[in-house]
């Protein structure tokens, strides 16, 4: 009798904790999907201006050379060009190195590595981009010059100072995915006489390979939106470089220099924007790349 | 599904709602403020000033707005003032669509904004001088430069030091964005031209950025206003005239600029009280002079937005 009347009691705080649960995390995910879709919308709405109110053509825009504000001509591929050898160098020079540093903190040295390697390497994630391009500008950049013909400034130096920083994330990410790989994979190997460069080579790399691509892709999307610490030691002339020690622009780069000098509305502004819409547009085709790894990484 | 749609819905609307209501609050306090302020200022003028004044733009101007603000208030007890920075660009936006009540700008307003008609509504307040020089690196061994080798340097139709009796060394142009207000500046009247943006040029935008890198790139040349300048770097003599604040004041060296801070047509009382303390001795003589800038008041000759000079 008793247990009859406590049991709807009961049933109803649970059915009310139930539906607050839900309508809070509803709230929270409106709140968020609002938000991304008002900023696509914006940067989207700005940046086909550029094409539709001042008249710029898609192709001028898009693989143009000569970025002559003044003049009206708004070439930005010395822009999309300098974002993507910048990137790309970094993730070939990282690349190697945080696969070499993920290798050694889960197969060689497990316990040395988890203890002291990765909160190095997770240290190195939170320090701030201004700092590495402060120390970019004051250490790497007279030590190019010294070294190669040029300025010191260029794409060598921001492809160096991006590879920093996006170290950690590819690290952490093949750390995880080599620490997740089944022992029975490795003992296999090693039973069959495998040498522990053998399994590493033959079993260990190609088993977890779409991992550690899905964390290069993320660590190039980081450095393709990356602009503080790029900016300061790339030197930012509006040409494609001749070489690796010479004067060039990112997309991020010329947005922040130029946002701020310039009037909301002007055809320079919106020509700004519809650099941003690149940048949007490449993060979703990082993003895209990312999952298509995925869904192979889980096969 | 159905539930969940509606639900979705409802609380879509409901954020769009307080977003919507959220803009209405800001606009009707800002407006109520001014009100008040103006209303309090009709009935007796020689009471206390109040509300709040926001300044926006130019980041070379920033510090002494700044500054001058902070005195401002304190005398004023009822008047907060808000400078931020964001560059001329914004300031001039900001101000145009009546988000602030200030924009700070280093260059006139037509020369920023397409629309004539737009910058026509915004009212001048020229409140200092700043001057610009070119720098050089200190191992290029010039110290002087005229006219025309400045303009043949930053076209590019120079490029070694041994063509105008320096070393034989490279030129390396430090220069700064296309936009960038102090830029404009420079080519408009120290080399009286726009100069191209030539391959292998370094551009940077802040000050001490490109004081950096002319102090430490060998044959580096570049131009600071001359607050920045100090003896890590070499100031070049233009056209044999040394860039000094006296200099400039007699229309003797060409290279400056006045800052601006606009309004949007006639400034309500406070903001108007405000820009007169901005052009008072105690600012002139005072804050401005010890941040490097140059005061109005001491310019004896005067210049138009075309770039007229004429004497007082």
């Amino acid at each position: 009798m008793k247990a009859k009347q406590e049991t709807p009691l009961l049933f109803r705080k649970h059915r009310a904790e139930e539906w607050i649960g839900r309508i809070y995390t509803t709230f929270c995910v409106t709140l968020l999907i609002v938000v991304i879709f008002s900023i696509v919308y914006f940067v989207a709405s700005k940046g086909v201006s550029t094409f539709a109110v001042n008249g710029i053509s898609l192709s001028e825009f898009l693989f143009g050379t000569e970025w002559l504000p003044d003049n009206n001509q708004f070439g930005a591929l010395p822009f999309i060009f300098g974002s993507f050898i910048t990137s790309l160098l970094a993730a070939v020079i990282a690349s190697p190195l945080s696969v070499c540093a993920a290798l050694f903190m889960t197969e060689i040295m497990p316990s040395w590595g988890k203890k002291v390697l990765q909160p190095v390497v997770e240290l190195l994630a939170g320090i701030p981009s201004v700092v590495y391009g402060f120390i970019g500008l004051s250490v790497l950049v007279p030590f190019l010059r010294d070294i190669f013909p040029g300025q010191g400034i260029g794409v060598a130096a921001g492809s160096l100072v991006l590879s920093i920083m996006i170290l950690p994330t590819i690290t952490s990410i093949a750390t995880d995915a080599l620490g997740s790989l089944p022992r029975n994979l490795k003992e296999a190997s090693y039973g069959l006489g495998a040498t522990r460069w053998q399994t590493i080579a033959g079993v260990v790399l190609p088993t977890v390979m779409p991992s550690v691509l899905t964390g290069v892709v993320l660590g190039m999307a980081r450095a393709f939106g990356e602009a503080l610490a790029v900016q300061m030691v790339i030197g930012n002339a509006p040409h494609i470089p001749r070489s690796l020690f010479e004067s060039a622009s990112t997309l991020t780069s010329v947005i922040t220099l130029n946002m701020s000098n310039t009037v909301m509305g002007s055809a320079q502004n919106n020509a700004l924007w519809s650099m941003a819409l690149i940048l949007l547009f490449m993060t979703f085709v990082f993003v895209f790349v990312v999952r298509l790894l995925e869904r192979r990484a889980k096969i | 599904m159905k539930l969940k749609k509606s639900v979705l819905l409802a609380l879509t609307l409901a954020f769009s709602v307080s977003l919507a209501a959220c803009g209405n609050n800001n606009n009707s306090q800002g407006s109520s403020a001014s009100n008040g302020s103006s209303a309090s200022n009709n009935k007796s003028a020689e009471t206390k000033l109040s509300g709040s004044i926001i300044a926006s733009g130019s980041t070379a101007l920033q510090p002494l707005v700044d500054q001058a603000g902070k005195k401002f208030s304190e005398t004023n007890s009822g008047v907060s003032i808000q400078v931020q920075g964001g560059g001329s660009g914004t300031g001039l936006t900001q101000v145009s669509e009546g988000q602030v009540q200030i924009g700070n700008s280093d260059v006139f307003a037509e020369e920023k904004i397409d629309d004539a008609s737009k910058a026509a509504e915004l009212k001048d307040h020229q409140v200092a001088v700043v001057a610009m020089a070119a720098v050089v690196n200190k191992e290029v061994g010039v110290t002087n430069l005229t006219k025309q080798q400045l303009v043949d340097i930053f076209t590019g139709k120079i490029t070694n030091w041994k063509d105008v009796q320096g070393k034989d060394q490279k030129i390396v142009i430090v220069n700064r964005p296309g936009s960038s207000g102090t830029r404009a500046t420079f080519e408009k009247f120290a080399l009286g031209q726009k100069a191209p943006d030539l391959q292998g040029s370094i551009q940077e935008d802040s000050s001490g950025t490109v004081k950096k890198l002319v102090k430490e790139t060998p044959g580096a040349i570049g131009y600071l206003a001359l607050s920045y300048i100090d003896d890590t770097v070499q100031p070049l003599q233009y056209d044999g005239v040394d860039a000094t604040a006296d200099n400039v004041a007699a229309g003797k060296y060409p290279v400056w600029a006045y800052e601006h801070m606009y309004t949007k047509g006639e400034p309500d009382a406070t903001t108007k009280a405000f820009l007169d303390y901005m052009l008072s001795d105690e600012v002139q003589n005072g804050d401005v002079v010890e941040m490097g800038y140059i005061p109005v008041s001491k310019m004896q000759v005067v210049r138009d937005v075309k770039g007229n000079v004429t004497n007082k």
